[in-house]
């Protein structure tokens, strides 16, 4: 749910990065955070395990530039990964304006992948959402990896809807910021829909 | 319902009346910060000696801890707990849930006290309560009445633009 704040002339929306334990979401917002010019970006803020797991949540204020005089701000959050997370991960998704499935490409996190995938369904339906209708896109991570199944068999499960989707090395950034103006330019075309 | 929800709005007009109502409940209550934050974590308006503080960042978590403390609630069969309170060596944070959608931020220090924040927040939230019940039904009657919304002229030139 956006928020429109014609005081201050600004448009907020929330994105989550989704997807099965680490496949790369927080590495995603690390990147974004590293190459974002300091005036655009907030504190990157992460709520982690002492071995670096998110607990709750990251969290990563970015804003884009003018639209129309609106200030566009853009809220980038991760879900914990790890399966028995998934209280935190229905939390997070609350108020959601885009969701972001990053897919670890590893031929042995299919599954969980496919997991993953049915619980994000899961959850947004418990909030009355339908993941079909909401602004959505596909990263298939680690693709640098020696191990990974092909991307067609990838995409065949986890993205039958046919979504935009990329390729990414979270790692080092390819692929990163393809996926994150996806899933903006969706939100801001749903916006001018103004069905909302 | 199923589908995007309908955004969060918010009026010149409405955002005056409400910082006329914080900005009050600052001096009341002798505090040091007051914001309002959505409860899907995004500000919606700070007063106070905010110039230090990363509002934003304050925002998210504080939303976050509604929601954890949310989801705590439900698991011993409570609606929800409306207000939190932490407790630090020289600030406090005194946090409640106005109008159900709502989050209310109050950070003091030792020139106030819990008992005078309570008080002070008590009578605030009716207030505030009734603003966002008139923010609410605005909202609806001009969806109704099928305003165009203003980003129905946005281009694909302006999303492009963003991203160069």
């Amino acid at each position: 749910m956006s928020f429109i704040n014609y005081a201050s002339r600004e448009i907020n929306c929330k994105i989550v990065y989704y997807g099965p334990g680490l496949c790369g979401k927080t590495t995603n917002l690390q990147y974004i955070y590293q190459k974002t010019a300091p005036e655009a970006k907030g504190k990157m803020i992460s709520l982690a395990t002492e071995t670096e797991r998110t607990l709750f949540f990251d969290f990563l204020p970015l804003a884009l530039g003018e639209i129309r005089g609106f200030k566009t701000r853009f809220h980038l959050y991760t879900v914990p990964g790890q399966v028995f997370y998934d209280a935190s991960r229905k939390l997070i998704l609350k108020g959601v304006d885009g969701v972001v499935f990053v897919a670890d490409a590893q031929d042995e996190r299919l599954d969980a992948n496919i997991e993953s995938l049915e619980n994000l369904k899961d959850n947004l339906e418990e909030q009355g959402y339908k993941l079909e209708n909401l602004p959505f896109v596909v990263q298939y991570n680690k693709i640098d990896l020696p191990n990974i199944t092909p991307i067609e068999e990838l995409r065949r499960l986890v993205n039958p809807g046919g979504v935009p989707d990329f390729t990414a090395c979270a790692m080092t950034g390819e692929g990163v910021f393809e996926t994150l103006k996806a899933v903006a330019k969706l939100i801001l075309v749903d916006l001018k829909k103004g069905s909302r | 319902m199923f589908g995007s929800q309908p955004s969060f709005v918010m009026y010149d007009e409405e955002f005056r009346k409400i910082n006329v109502v914080i900005e009050r409940l600052l001096r009341e209550s002798n505090s040091k910060v007051i914001f309002l934050v959505d409860k899907n974590g995004q500000l919606i308006s700070a007063v106070g000696e905010t110039e230090h503080m990363d509002t934003t960042s304050l925002a998210s978590l504080t939303a976050g801890n509604i929601a954890a403390t949310g989801g705590l609630a439900k698991l011993i069969g409570e609606k929800e707990f409306s207000i939190l309170f932490h407790e630090g060596e020289k600030d406090n944070l005194h946090i409640s849930i106005v109008a159900g959608r709502v989050i209310l931020v109050v950070i003091f220090d030792q020139r106030s006290s819990l008992g005078l924040v309570r008080l002070r927040v008590k009578k605030a939230s009716e207030e505030l309560g009734r603003i966002f019940d008139e923010l609410a039904k605005k909202t609806a009657e001009t969806e109704k009445t099928n305003k165009m919304s203003p980003f129905a002229e946005i281009t694909d030139d302006d999303i492009d633009n963003l991203f160069k």
